[in-house]
């Protein structure tokens, strides 16, 4: 008689960034059956919202996530915009756009050292970790900080990018343009990556339609939808700019791990593209915020009432924040939806048929922004094993070995 | 297959002829942004419960396939609004028309219609507002929570202002067992 194993992943695993708990069930290296469940690290932070002001949740929002530190705020600050009507003034536009895609190009290539991690390359994670470094530098020159950038207020941005720091922009775009040939190389090219990556953790169209999957996730299936080029929001309506999905590069859409790849080498590619627009678009003077006076925009803000939704395409996807303001000191709602909530049931899909030493690669290519677990129990006839992280990336080495072999 | 696509004030004409006064208010709310001012467009629509799954058909069939962003929700003192954030048109250059659609449920009576068998990724939002709202979403096929632990006390839900909130569960928090 065959029987199947439970194998739980979670909630701690360094594979996914956050905690998140997979049971999956086992027939040999097979997966048949596969839960989530998530909220190991729900921090309440729609509750703490509610108990502070408009302006203070600026703060709040930008540390949800420590990459999309940018999409938060700009999501929220668009919904806040939209109830007050506070306008803002075009170059905070501009200077909206450019960092994100800043954020944009760091993600991805902070994700595609992860995944040659998770195969067993570590030479190439630190490659890409190498090339993530100058366009961190980059952000840190115009924001002041490397990673929580705080540049977003409502009504606009809070610091300005001049005209002689044009220059430094431009030499970083120089060099991701000179670099990401190599890192495209490295990872589309070679034949063991296609091994690991080509056919496995297939996500198709409909399914991913059906899940409501978002960013590179459903356009690597070939949906095409990305609330930048579907919408007319902060600059964006200006640029010429259109869905990535891989068939651009390889002339079919597969939906697996390889297409994801394909999609956020290529989406990097696209952001130092739409820099420059910006860069040549962008108007040389003018007002960066609305109302520069705090307190000001304070008291404007506690009078407002209303309720709308903003969004804005993150690196994973999009992001959406509902406010409903009443004229208080707090908001009386707010909601957040990261994107990774609405790639978490995807993931079904793609793993059931692989294999166990394939649950790395595959979770870790939708780029959740879930974190991390550090052993595995097996329960096999009541007694247990435990499996440690290494133990799992050992096996995802070997595959990728064994498979070199061939 | 090139879909023609409509404009937002026929999307909500179209609704308005088909479900009439179960429709009790509609909005749309247009917004320029950038240097062109270019539009996006925002559609606000108030449902009553009875008609809201077949609302949601109606869209799915004559319209488009939406994208189901996420379920928020309100506690308005006597009910508890829903409000489901869909997207059609997605994948058109700037013609995506965001769709909000809020339903009323009574407090005494918090019951909505799952619609995971139109949207089968609208699972982890409705698992999420039974948790956090106390509404009951009939037909869900998970009825497990999702982000709250299971030892978090039962009859307790976040987003709620009134006695089943968190207030006292928070004020309380340092007092332990010895409730």
């Amino acid at each position: 008689m065959k029987t199947t194993y439970t194998l739980p992943i979670g909630p701690i695993h360094p594979a996914l960034k956050e905690p998140v708990m997979f049971e999956f069930e086992i027939d040999g290296e097979k997966i048949v059956n596969v839960d989530v469940k998530a909220g190991q690290v729900h921090r309440g932070i729609e509750w703490i919202g509610t108990q502070r002001n408009p302006i203070q949740i600026l703060y709040l929002a930008e540390r949800i996530c420590g990459i999309c530190n940018i999409s938060h705020p700009f999501a929220y600050c668009r919904a806040v915009e939209n109830i007050a009507d506070v306008e803002v003034p075009e170059k905070a536009e501009y200077i909206r756009v450019i960092i994100a895609e800043l954020e944009r190009i760091h993600s991805h290539i902070l994700w595609a050292g992860v995944a040659a991690h998770e195969v067993g390359f570590d030479s190439v994670l630190y490659l890409s970790w190498r090339l993530r470094e100058n366009v961190m530098d980059l952000i840190e020159y115009l924001t002041g900080n490397r990673v929580t950038k705080a540049m977003f207020t409502i009504g606009g941005v809070r610091r300005d990018i001049t005209k002689d720091q044009y220059p430094k922009i431009e030499n970083t775009i120089k060099y991701y343009r000179e670099n990401m040939g190599k890192l495209k190389h490295v990872f589309l090219d070679d034949k063991t990556f296609k091994l690991r990556c080509r056919d496995c953790g297939i996500l198709t169209k409909d399914n991913a339609l059906k899940l409501c999957a978002v960013g590179p996730t459903t356009r690597a299936s070939g949906v095409k939808k990305d609330v930048r080029v579907d919408q007319a929001y902060s600059a964006y309506g200006d640029l010429d700019i259109d869905y990535i999905t891989p068939d651009l590069l390889t002339g079919e859409v597969k939906g697996d791990v390889y297409d994801r790849i394909v999609v956020r080498l290529l989406e990097v590619e696209q952001s130092l593209d739409l820099i420059e627009q910006c860069l040549d678009r962008m108007p040389v003077s003018g007002n960066i915020a609305a109302e520069e006076k705090i307190p000001k925009l304070l008291a404007m803000l506690k009078k407002a009432e209303g309720e709308d939704v903003g969004r804005h395409e993150a690196p994973r996807g999009e992001v959406i924040h509902y406010v409903k303001l009443t004229g208080e000191e707090h908001p009386y709602t707010w909601k957040v939806r990261a994107p990774t909530y609405n790639n978490i049931l995807p993931w079904i899909p793609m793993l059931l048929g692989e294999q166990i030493a394939d649950i790395p690669i595959v979770a870790a290519s939708t780029d959740p922004c879930l974190s991390c677990t550090n052993r595995v129990a097996i329960v096999e006839n009541g007694k247990k094993n435990i499996l440690t992280d290494e133990d799992l990336h050992r096996l995802s080495v070997e595959k990728t070995r064994r498979l070199m072999r061939k | 297959m090139k879909k023609t696509l409509l404009t937002p004030e026929k999307i909500v004409k179209k609704l308005k002829d088909v479900f009439k006064d179960k429709i009790k208010e509609t909005r749309i709310e247009t917004r320029k942004a950038g240097q062109k001012k270019k539009e996006y467009t925002n559609i606000w629509i108030k449902i009553h419960r009875d008609a809201f799954k077949k609302c949601i058909k109606y869209i799915t069939d004559k319209i488009d396939y939406p994208h189901l962003a996420v379920v928020s929700g309100n506690d308005l003192g006597k009910n508890i609004e829903l409000i489901y954030h869909f997207s059609v048109y997605y994948g058109h250059r700037l013609g995506e028309i965001s769709i909000n659609i809020s339903v009323d449920l009574p407090k005494e009576d918090p019951r909505i219609e799952s619609i995971c068998d139109i949207i089968p990724g609208a699972l982890i939002t409705e698992r999420e507002k039974q948790e956090m709202l106390g509404v009951i979403v009939e037909g869900i096929p998970d009825t497990r929570r999702f982000f709250i632990p299971d030892d978090f006390p039962e009859g307790i839900h976040p987003w709620r202002k009134d006695e089943k909130g968190p207030q006292k569960f928070v004020r309380d928090l340092y007092e332990g067992d010895k409730k």
